[in-house]
């Protein structure tokens, strides 16, 4: 087994209380903390994992987007990847750039590297899609495994245990597949200071969506991005009787 | 004015012509002896497309599915795919079927729920059929424009898709579950599936007499504030006494106090109950975004400054271990 490709989405970090633009055209991005999104992360670290139970030999991490992208993929070396592609799309174009643009890509850049193995977070942390994974998929006629927990490679199959409504469930793969990782999957390592000098020096190779020959045209207009409706402050009770009759007035309980 | 008046009138004539040609395929979630109450939920938003609405029950041994949703109101066709390839209900074999079933029926809208099956399945469909596929919608305001929740809920996007079919989860908290009273029967269908590429193996499914957690009336759920597993026992003993169901933050699950299905949150379930009792959860923008809807929300939480008494209707600052 050879190679990893793993997709790294740059998002608005996680903890950041997000606003809504006054145009009501999009969230304030300027100014932000961004990072590596946190599903994106999982997907890395089970790569170096991967590859540290020698079942594979190479990582290579890919995002899409502006400039900014080559420090979330530097955080992805710095993590343990081996190099990185950074797919360059200027801001006025990222806007409407979908998943399933990236995936488009993502599946062109697999083939390309001859990957065996696609890992990608379920779903980013700022569109909240989860489609990515099985997309690429769909795309490369390979098998996908999503929302998983666990995974390991027993000959040629991959064994999956996927997390589902009602609990787990448990699914064969063969390889070459496609696979998106659940927050359960593992718990990211941080990257060492001397890990983040030495991903410095690692390869990025700069390409554009034409390298691909992905058409990159919207496939939705936003009409408006608004605040959710806001709850109207409730009310501290002193005692649990309290907060029961409460309750009962209100006919909840 | 007077002219603009007519424009509009012609745009809505012509919004409910497209409408009646409208025609949406519901691809239902069961478990092969029963439909998946949600289901119900996203024929509700199917109709709201308006025009005629195809089920698609396809599993193994589920002539009992198709009937059950046959008999739910405004179903014109229910067509069943009966066939040992569908064990486990893989993406790789359901995707071939759907595929097909588009290509003689020519669907404008493609429709499943938001579940793990819904999320997994419909984004393999829509790359096949080079469609960009909108997640969890949470509203419809024509045949084209739909709204969904982005950044775990904390801004509301309204989108005009471009695209010819309309490939959408729906989420099913967001609308009412359709009624009974339609009387489509099944006709067989098939396609040629075979799946070479992944296996089925087996679940382990939670097992719980309390409701589901998605469809609950009333949902207690516990945080790190429960301290460990044991003491959910108080949270199902009271869930017990009030018909509810139990759910936990992301923080109880990976403390590893109670299974990861009973998380509710961005990445976990999405509730919207009656009632809600948050106990021991400090109310990370993660778990706001699985429960913030529900209509009334109950905080205990010892430390007055947690952010889950900014949402709630009603707050106690008090032990836990105290308030039981």
């Amino acid at each position: 087994m050879a190679r990893v490709l793993v997709g790294c989405k740059r998002v608005i970090d996680y903890a950041v209380k997000i606003r809504v633009k006054p145009d009501k055209t999009g969230v304030v991005k300027q100014n932000v903390k961004h990072s590596l999104n946190p599903f994106d992360e999982i997907a890395v670290e089970e790569a170096v994992r991967m590859k540290e139970k020698k079942i594979a030999t190479e990582i290579v991490a890919l995002s899409c987007g502006p400039s900014q992208c080559q420090e979330t993929l530097r955080t992805a070396l710095a993590m343990g990847a081996d190099k990185a592609i950074h797919v360059e799309i200027p801001d006025k174009d990222y806007e409407h750039v979908t998943s399933l643009h990236v995936s488009k890509i993502l599946a062109k850049a697999a083939k390309e590297i001859n990957a065996d193995v696609v890992i990608v977070g379920k779903q980013s942390i700022d569109d909240d899609s989860a489609q990515t994974a099985q997309m690429v998929a769909a795309l490369l006629d390979w098998p996908q495994a999503t929302f998983i927990s666990k995974a390991e490679k027993v000959d040629n199959v991959l064994k999956i245990t996927r997390e589902i409504d009602g609990g787990l469930e448990n699914i064969t793969a063969k390889l070459p597949a496609v696979i998106s990782a659940d927050l359960r999957l593992n718990e990211p390592r941080y990257a060492t200071l001397p890990n983040i000098m030495k991903a410095k020096k690692k390869p990025m190779e700069k390409k554009t969506p034409k390298d691909f020959e992905v058409d990159l045209s919207s496939r939705f207009d936003v009409i408006s991005v608004v605040d959710p409706p806001s709850r109207e402050a409730g009310v501290k009770v002193e005692s649990v009787d309290d907060l029961v009759s409460k309750l009962k007035d209100a006919g909840v309980v | 004015m007077l002219s603009f008046k007519r424009a509009l009138t012609l745009h809505k004539q012509l919004n409910s012509l497209a409408q009646r040609f409208a025609s949406t395929l519901v691809v239902c979630e069961h478990d092969n002896a029963s439909l998946q109450a949600s289901t119900l939920n996203t024929l509700t938003a199917a109709s709201k497309v308006g025009g005629d609405i195809t089920c698609l029950v396809a599993g193994t041994d589920c002539a009992k599915v198709a009937e059950e949703v046959g008999k739910v109101n405004g179903v014109s066709k229910v067509l069943l795919a009966d066939d040992p390839v569908f064990k486990g209900f893989l993406a790789e074999s359901l995707t071939p079927v759907i595929l097909e079933a588009h290509k003689q029926f020519n669907f404008t809208h493609i429709f499943s729920n938001a579940s793990a099956f819904g999320k997994n399945l419909l984004p393999r469909v829509a790359a096949k059929l080079d469609i960009s596929p909108i997640s969890d919608i949470i509203g419809i305001e024509d045949p084209d424009t739909f709204v969904r929740p982005i950044y775990a809920g904390n801004a509301i996007m309204t989108l005009k898709h471009k695209d010819p079919i309309k490939i959408v989860t729906v989420r099913s908290t967001a609308f009412p579950p359709a009624e009974l009273g339609g009387s489509a029967s099944a006709e067989p269908f098939s396609a040629d599936v075979t799946n070479d590429l992944t296996t089925f193996e087996g679940q382990e499914l939670s097992k719980s007499d309390r409701p589901e957690l998605t469809s609950a009336d009333t949902v207690i759920s516990g945080g790190r504030g429960m301290k460990n597993g044991e003491n959910f026992q108080m949270l199902y003993d009271l869930a017990d006494k009030l018909n509810a169901a139990v759910g936990a933050s992301r923080a109880a699950v990976d403390a590893g106090f109670v299974p990861n299905d009973m998380q509710v949150g961005q990445t976990g379930k999405i509730v919207a109950p009656k009632l809600y009792v948050a106990v021991g959860i400090s109310g990370a923008i993660q778990h706001l975004a699985g429960m913030k809807d529900s209509k009334v929300i109950v905080a205990i939480n010892k430390d007055a400054e947690a952010p889950i008494f900014q949402v709630a209707d009603y707050g106690l600052v008090a032990d836990l271990f105290k308030v039981s």
